[in-house]
């Protein structure tokens, strides 16, 4: 591979070709593997792309002016900023917090590492509502701790920490395990401190995974329900977040309204995948 | 001058890597340590690169207590078994890094960094990553990105033990060739001794976290100071209570004073050389001689199975009398 390869090369000093080639096999479909692509477009068309597809169309159903209208409505805007930027703010703890906790779980030891290994997955593992429930009894008005963030933005912005906790570290944690020792002790030898080494070698190597479990906590908390509803008191334009908004909206016997809130919803979670594959794609190049 | 290691001790828990070892490494030299695995030769490798702290003892790098420098300080290049590539920076930036880090003008960098990649032959893989490189091309773009930094000694941990036999053969004699050109002092380990006796210039054989000989290859190989040495250096058979390399045995169609009368049990041809297994009068079955003989040699003797001989070592054959050395246990 790497002869022939070779041979194609200019001898230029600095050339610039970008060395792409297909996988064994691709573009060869066998038998089997046309059966299991057509199933998987089955699979994915029936479950997300039809669906995604109709609330897209159904928001659109009353025309253009309708949508525009649904979705600036003052209760509409004010819980959709609130849930893209609480959302936006918690993916951003996730991300230094959840990469520190897996470097912890990854190489350190101490007594009750395991016990701490199940407790990261518990709030992926509660129903939602569980969490709301304990949030309210640990922050509510009725706080042991005398913390009470009932009704406010903050009781957000917690709950939304609550369950996205697992998803930065759950991503790291294995690519961290993986990663090659050797890399960082050769940087080391080189003269590279342990802040270089992190900053050089180790981080760029966990972007890609930071940047996957980034996606997964921002497309959580936009689309969280249960763990914000109880304790942020549900305020239409002070604590109402997207998702409940939304479901107003059907209550209420808007449905378009409630499909224009949620095509918002979904562009910007589609849009922020897409600037997280780019920007792991620059962290990679970059170095 | 080159690397001093004083009485080094280190304990991975019960396991003794390495035992009070003493030891000297010259300046300018290409220096092997050898020994089978898990003798201790990594450890001592990594010690003296401060990526593994001694539990005593120290470690002088050219004239500088090292022993308490953290690698970084240590001025060494350190060359691993799986090349320790930076996956996600290209060739270039690989054998940039060490320069980069210390904020050398860009332009000197530029130079030097195309400079080694002329010398480790990679000069037209600037630009790709090591994913996109072979083995060989991957090992040889360590050394640079190790030289990048002018060390003052360079360590390499079985620089060639990935590699297939084809390419680790040409590896082997371009190193050779690169630290002639290069001069600077290197010590690298293996636990292949034709490594070692093709390619350094002084050996040191490290067994059971103790040094065994140190030497240069011929007085490894013509003097070994035991039965291990002897073993681990190359092949060995017993004759007459002497331990004796098999291509150092005389061979006489007529009974000759202070010989062995033996019979011939097999004969094998292997390409240019011949192997005679045969069995003297004080030997049993599963301990037979072995000879190795040049075809010339074993065509002029018209040898057959069953046919008697006379042997005895060479006259300036190494041998070691197996009555007055020690025992050792080799395993």
């Amino acid at each position: 591979m790497t002869r022939s390869s070779a041979a194609t090369v200019a001898p230029g000093r600095r050339h610039r070709t970008r060395w792409i080639r297909p996988a064994p096999g691709v573009g060869r479909l066998g038998r089997g593997g046309a059966l299991g692509l057509g199933l998987a477009t089955l699979w994915l068309s029936l479950l997300v792309l039809i669906p995604l597809a109709a609330v897209v169309l159904k928001s659109f159903s009353h025309g253009a002016g309708n949508f525009w209208s649904a979705v600036t409505a003052p209760d509409a805007l004010a819980a959709l900023r609130l849930t893209v930027e609480t959302s936006l703010l918690v993916s951003l703890v996730d991300v230094v917090m959840g990469t520190l906790v897996a470097w912890v779980l990854v190489r350190d030891e101490f007594v009750g590492k395991r016990i701490l290994e199940v407790v990261i997955d518990l709030p992926f593992a509660l129903p939602t509502i569980v969490a709301g429930l304990v949030l309210l009894a640990l922050y509510g008005p009725q706080s042991p701790l005398h913390v009470n963030l009932a009704q406010s933005r903050a009781a957000v912005f917690l709950a939304l920490l609550f369950v996205t906790l697992p998803f930065v570290v759950r991503t790291v944690e294995p690519v961290l395990i993986e990663l090659d020792h050797d890399m960082e002790e050769a940087a080391a030898s080189l003269g590279a401190s342990r802040f270089v080494v992190f900053r050089r070698i180790v981080l760029p190597n966990l972007a890609p995974a930071i940047a996957a479990g980034t996606a997964l906590s921002f497309a959580r908390a936009i689309s969280e329900y249960g763990a914000t509803v109880l304790l942020s008191g549900n305020i239409p334009l002070k604590t109402q977040v997207a998702s409940v908004q939304i479901a107003g909206q059907i209550e209420s016997d808007n449905t378009a309204g409630a499909a224009a809130v949620a095509t918002v919803l979904l562009v910007t979670a589609l849009l922020v995948m897409i600037a997280l594959t780019l920007l792991q794609r620059w962290a990679r190049r970059r170095g | 001058m080159g690397i001093d290691v004083h009485h080094i001790t280190k304990r991975f828990g019960d396991f003794v890597a390495l035992d009070d070892v003493s030891l000297s490494i010259p300046t300018g030299q290409l220096t092997a340590l050898l020994g089978p695995s898990g003798g201790g030769k990594s450890t001592l490798l990594r010690i003296i690169a401060g990526l593994e702290e001694p539990d005593s003892g120290t470690v002088t790098i050219e004239g500088v207590d090292a022993t308490a420098l953290p690698p970084q300080r240590r001025n060494v290049g350190f060359v691993f078994q799986h090349y320790a590539a930076f996956k996600h920076l290209s060739v270039y930036r690989n054998v940039a890094f060490g320069l980069e880090i210390r904020k050398r003008p860009k332009d000197e960098i530029r130079t030097r960094v195309m400079e080694l990649l002329e010398l480790v032959h990679l000069e037209q893989f600037a630009d790709r990553y090591p994913a996109q490189l072979s083995g060989g091309q991957r090992q040889r773009m360590a050394l640079a990105r190790a030289l990048a930094v002018e060390p003052s000694v360079m360590l390499l941990d079985e620089p060639f033990g990935a590699l297939d036999a084809q390419v680790r053969r040409e590896l082997r004699d371009w190193l050779r060739r690169l630290h002639d050109e290069v001069h600077v002092t290197t010590v690298f380990v293996t636990h292949d001794q034709e490594e070692a006796l093709e390619v350094s210039d002084e050996i040191v054989v490290i067994n059971q976290g103790a040094v065994e000989q140190t030497g240069t290859p011929s007085a490894l190989y013509d003097q070994p100071a035991n039965e291990f040495v002897m073993r681990f250096l190359g092949p060995v058979t017993h004759l007459g209570g002497h331990l004796v390399r098999p291509h150092d045995i005389d061979i006489s169609l007529t009974p000759e004073p202070a010989t062995h009368a033996a019979t011939v049990s097999r004969i094998q041809r292997v390409g240019f050389e011949v192997r005679v297994e045969a069995r003297t009068a004080d030997t049993t079955d599963a301990d037979e001689v072995s000879i190795q003989l040049t075809r010339g040699l074993a065509d002029r003797l018209d040898l057959a199975v069953g046919q008697q001989l006379w042997l005895r070592a060479s006259h300036d054959a190494s041998a070691l009398d197996l009555t007055d050395t020690p025992a050792l246990a080799v395993s």
